[in-house]
């Protein structure tokens, strides 16, 4: 079970708090009309599975009920940092 | 029986306390301190069960929680029953009542044994898979007796007595287990501030020393854990936990311990007190000093009751004062295990021999055998064991060098039991929970705890040092590391003096050969538990099987509840050489979580019965009660089903809710439905964004029905959102998913739209909701408000602030039944006050109260859909016949719009949502039931689209349904089949889906 730092609420909190929202950094097409159909599937389905570095959003849910990014290492369940939404990971997969 | 096997005097027993205890239906006697193992091995019982597969007698093997045969089934009652139960682990307590759990019609006269003794040809590795496994629909015929005849103990059928308990602890270290290592450890961590939990999954503290005779610093060993304990017991932030095993290691340092607050003394909890405790840990810093356990050798006939561990016979000796036998065959690999026939030799019983597979031993061990005259054999081995029931002979065999060939003549030795030791194997257990790879160790012959990102430090024997000295001092670092990681300072501390011991070089050996093959020699155990071969490991790897996780699933190996603690190394060893690759080459499979089995108690701790999931009521739940409503669970929300009166069926009770709001009106208690306050300048263009539907024009007092969809264009929930004031709505989500749309409502606000104004508050229960549906509601609520509620200044889709019952009230004129109808929305202390003064005003109409039932049939009637009943994720609005929901003309790309425009999502076959009326009106279709157009097509027949929605109408006198259907908007009128499980095929015809009052007009007066 994870211990996440929320950096809203400044400190560690058990998993149970939180929720796991997919993959970070998936932004909604500014005009979705202009999309062709596989674009828009690729921003509905597709999603990177990588092994090791992944950034995922959470929230806090019984928490702040803020959102936040998380960089995890998906093998190790390491959580690398933690950042907030509008900011950049600063640890990125090589 | 008395304990024959007993000593006179010595053990860490307490001779004044004899205590009684029963097994398999015999009545025998131990002593407190004693394990039900020791008690029983004391009192001669050498059978203690049958094996798994071949269903062979089984004794002893071990002292510990590596023990693979000694499992029972524990209690002496029918609610008390525990499985699963290790006879080595478990104290004895007066009054204990144990059973084998192998075994029919018993231990020692099995029917299954029968099958074992037809041999290893009968039942290979694979046997199941390659016998039972045609044909397919026999193998749940087959599986039941293979189950019953495997017995691997039962649960209880009556529910637990006892009482069971989490906590949650937060700690700097947690030390896992409380050898010399751990103690240490606990020590030097203690001592520089650290808060620390020492846990360890003995009744006392002191691990390999409580079943040794060395001294530290001077004393007996046991005199300096004393020491230690009572230090450790001054400090205010030292936990210390005794019977409590650290069972998983999990991600971030979160372990679980599970203590036995009092199941090691009692079958039932004193008055009430907590029988086991499950301890969630969040240890800054983990020290692993959890020891290794003894590696038996792998020879013929070795699963023989009387052949054991060379530690486990020195621990029942030293610690319990038991002599497991009389005549003593101890085969070794190193010089340690000679410390077994000393042991055995000083406890006055004869060592016939010790064989050594080593051509040349030396060491101060093996002076002090020589000295006690006890014969050394040296290059040898014990190739096999003559018995059944008990070993009566050995037979031993000159090897080669490198212990894999058998070289010459064979001596038959009379023994009755066979101590042995190929080394020892780490107890890496908890450090594989979380990922980490075991690292193979060619100096300590054996897997040592791999690298991990864990914040964890190991100390003692886990890492493949095996002296006292070793341990002491590897604690004492591992303490100060840790105080090093948490910036505390350690105190002076230095490491206690042990003695020295000279110990020889051992020799990598696991599987001692036969002079046969290892087919044909008799079975060479290397997994008790699950009764895996030699024979059976080498057939695996010529049958192609190379991958060593491959292997230990075709084999079963490791598979038991043991999870192959005492087989596996052997069994990795004998793979590898099998393959004809190194044992690193081969690797190892890991542990995983729990490392011994828990009970479902500890597991479950408070959270279960009514304390299971929170429940919700509303503010009139009293009486719902009162008035003897069935409910029905919707989310975490407990709401009424229907109000049966008298001995009315359900379908009576139905009829007569239907009929009374259709006539004059009823009553529902809608306070569950999710409320969302949603307020800002922002708002109103939000809820445009998350709606399919137009909100820009919605004016203040005005309510508006929404179907809310992801952005796949699916329909996951539907509402109806209020305009309270220009910046200002309340929004309705179904029962159900209020939280999931709250969390969507915010998701899309924090990632996407931060630049909005709005702002998002739960309220469902702040407000009581009551809906008066029927002709006769507005003369109700006229009874209670002096607000002109009339047609004209109250019009369908308004909602007013008014006074109802003398408390202030939103009052929304909408509809879910058709009918006239007004929700009364007051605040949620207020409710049962309106609820029972609507009540008293409503008697004149005979106001009948209806629950969730009722209230699916008349919306049924009218065709409104539920979300969640009538859409499952993969409907858009258009499937759904909505079109009138969706503005495709707003400026915003709402969610949803451009999935639902996909091409998937306009082909004209797809399933829509349809009425369905069948031939017969008094059938009732199934709901899930599939549909099809030509019944009569060959099976599997193409399948059109199932019934999501179906019941009786009282009001129209028939069935009525909702349904999908493939093309069905276009198929209005035509006729769709559905065969059911029982052989009918009902006939039905597509119809629109509002059955009643298709123009509206009942709503609308």
């Amino acid at each position: 079970m994870f211990h996440i730092f929320c950096p809203h609420c400044g400190e560690y909190r058990e998993e149970e708090e939180f929720h796991a929202k997919g993959e970070a950094h998936i932004a909604r097409p500014l005009d979705p009309d202009a999309c062709r159909d596989e674009e828009w599937g690729e921003f509905l389905y597709f999603r990177t599975n990588p092994r090791g570095i992944h950034h995922e959003l959470w929230v806090h849910a019984a928490g702040c009920r803020k959102f936040f990014n998380i960089t995890r290492n998906t093998q190790t369940y390491e959580i690398l940092e933690v950042y907030k939404l509008g900011e950049m990971p600063s640890v990125v997969a090589e | 029986m008395s304990q024959k096997n007993r000593l006179q005097d010595g053990g860490r027993i307490d001779r004044s306390k004899p205590l009684t205890f029963t097994f398999n239906g015999d009545s025998y006697q131990g002593y407190a301190g004693d394990t039900l193992a020791s008690a029983l091995i004391a009192n001669g019982i050498d059978v203690i069960g049958r094996s798994f597969k071949y269903s062979r007698p089984r004794g002893f093997v071990a002292a510990g929680a590596e023990e693979p045969n000694a499992v029972v089934q524990l209690g002496a009652t029918e609610a008390t029953q525990i499985p699963n139960v290790r006879a080595t682990q478990q104290s004895l307590y007066q009054g204990l009542v144990a059973a084998s759990t192998n075994g029919w019609p018993s231990v020692e006269t099995d029917f299954m044994g029968l099958v074992g003794k037809l041999g290893g040809k009968m039942m290979p590795p694979g046997f199941y898979y390659k016998t039972f496994m045609f044909p397919q629909s026999m193998w749940p015929t087959y599986e039941s007796y293979i189950r019953k005849a495997a017995g691997l103990g039962r649960a209880s059928k009556e529910k637990d007595v006892d009482r069971y308990d989490k906590m949650n602890q937060h700690t700097d270290v947690l030390i896992v287990g409380a050898g010399p290592a751990g103690l240490m450890a606990a020590l030097s961590a203690a001592r520089g501030g650290a808060r620390v939990i020492l846990a360890d999954e003995q009744n006392e503290f002191g691990g390999s020393l409580l079943s040794s005779k060395e001294t530290i610093d001077g004393k007996p060993a046991m005199d300096w854990v004393a020491e230690v304990v009572a230090e450790l017991n001054q400090f205010d932030d030292v936990m210390m936990l005794p019977n409590s095993q650290v069972n998983g290691y999990h991600d971030h340092n979160f372990l679980t311990i599970q203590q036995h607050c009092t199941d090691q003394f009692a079958d039932r909890a004193p008055n009430g007190a907590v029988a086991q405790r499950l301890h969630r840990v969040r240890a800054k810093w983990v020290v692993l000093a959890t020891g290794a356990h003894e590696r038996p050798l792998v020879f013929g006939n070795n699963d023989v009751p009387g052949c054991m561990q060379a530690s486990a016979v020195s621990t029942y000796i030293n610690r319990f004062s038991v002599v497991p036998g009389n005549e003593l065959v101890l085969m070794t690999s190193n010089d340690g295990a000679y410390q077994t026939a000393i042991d055995w030799h000083d406890a006055g019983r004869h060592v016939v021999a010790i064989v050594d597979a080593r051509k040349n031993p030396q060491g101060s061990l093996i002076d002090a055998a020589r000295e006690r005259g006890i014969s050394i054999m040296v290059g040898s081995g014990v190739i096999e064991v003559q018995g059944s029931k008990r070993v009566t002979g050995v037979s031993v065999a000159p090897l080669n060098d490198v212990g894999d060939k058998v070289t010459g003549a064979i001596a038959k030795l009379k023994a009755d039991t066979v101590a042995s030791s190929g080394g020892w194997s780490p107890v890496i257990h908890l450090s594989c929970h979380t990922g980490a790879r075991p690292v193979w160790d060619d100096e300590a012959i054996g897997f040592l705890p791999g690298p991990t990102v864990q914040k964890q430090l190991t100390a003692g024997a886990i890492n493949g040092v095996f002296t006292t000295h070793a341990a002491l001092s590897q604690g004492l670092q591992a303490g100060a590391d840790a105080l090093a990681h948490l910036g505390l300072e350690a105190t002076d501390s230095s490491v206690p003096t042990t003695e020295d011991v000279t110990q020889g070089k051992a020799m990598a050996l696991f599987h001692i050969p036969h002079n046969k093959p290892t087919s044909k020699a008799p079975k060479q155990f290397v997994d008790y538990q699950n009764d895996v071969t030699a024979a059976g490991i080498e057939l695996a790897c010529r049958e192609g099987f190379e991958s060593i996780e491959h292997v230990k699933r075709y084999t079963a190996m490791g598979f038991g509840t043991d999870q192959g603690k005492l087989g596996n190394i052997n069994g990795m060893a004998i793979a590898a050489k099998a393959l004809q690759k190194s044992i690193p080459e081969t690797g190892t499979t890991i542990f995983r979580p729990n490392y011994t089995p828990v009970t479902f108690g500890a597991i479950a701790g408070r959270d279960c019965g009514e304390l299971f999931d929170p429940k919700r009521f509303t503010a009139m739940h009293a009486w719902h009660v009162a008035r003897g409503a069935k409910f029905e669970d919707v989310g975490q929300w407990k709401r009424p089903w229907y109000f049966p009166k008298d001995n009315e069926t359900m379908q009576q009770a139905l009829n007569r809710e239907c009929l009374a709001t259709r006539e004059s009106v009823g009553i529902l208690d809608a306070s569950t439905l999710g409320k969302i306050d949603i307020q800002g300048k922002d708002a109103r263009e939000f809820l445009g964004r998350v709606y399919t539907n137009a909100w820009a024009k919605l004016a203040v007092g005005k309510c508006r029905y929404g179907l809310m969809c992801g952005e796949d264009g699916m329909v996951f929930d539907d509402g109806v959102t209020s305009c309270l004031g220009e910046h200002h709505f309340l929004m309705t989500t179904t029962t159900g998913g209020a939280a999931h749309v709250l969390e969507w409502l915010e998701l899309y606000h924090q990632t996407e739209w931060p630049e909005m104004e709005v702002y998002f508050t739960s309220v469902t229960d702040h407000w009581s909701t009551m809906t008066i549906s029927g002709p006769n509601s507005r003369k109700l609520l006229e009874k209670l408000t002096d607000y002109d509620v009339s047609k004209d200044h109250f019009a369908y889709m308004d909602w007013k602030p008014m006074t109802v019952a003398g408390v202030p009230a939103r009052v929304f004129r909408i509809s879910f039944t058709g009918e006239l109808s007004f929700e009364i929305n007051v605040q949620a202390n207020y409710g049962m006050h309106v609820w029972n003064a609507l009540f008293e005003a409503g008697e004149e109409f005979n106001l009948t109260p209806y629950g969730t039932e009722t209230m699916h049939i008349l919306r049924a009637e009218k065709g409104f859909i539920i979300a969640g009943q009538d859409t499952d994720g993969s409907v858009h609005p258009f499937d759904l016949g909505m079109p009138w929901a969706v503005a495709m003309k707003k400026p915003f790309s709402f969610i949803g719009k451009r999935g639902m425009q996909r091409e998937d999502c306009v082909r004209a076959d797809r399933k829509q949502l349809v009425g369905l009326k069948t031939i017969d009106p008094n059938v009732v279709l199934p709901e899930g039931a599939q549909g099809v157009f030509d019944p009569k097509a060959p099976i599997p027949m193409p399948m059109v689209g199932h019934v999501t929605s179906s019941y009786w109408s009282a009001c129209l006198g028939r069935s009525i349904a909702m349904g999908f259907v493939k093309g069905g908007h276009d198929k209005i009128g035509e006729k769709v089949y559905y065969p059911l499980a029982d052989g009918r095929v009902v006939e039905a015809e597509i119809c629109q889906p509002v059955f009643l009052d298709p123009k509206g007009e009942r709503q609308h007066v």
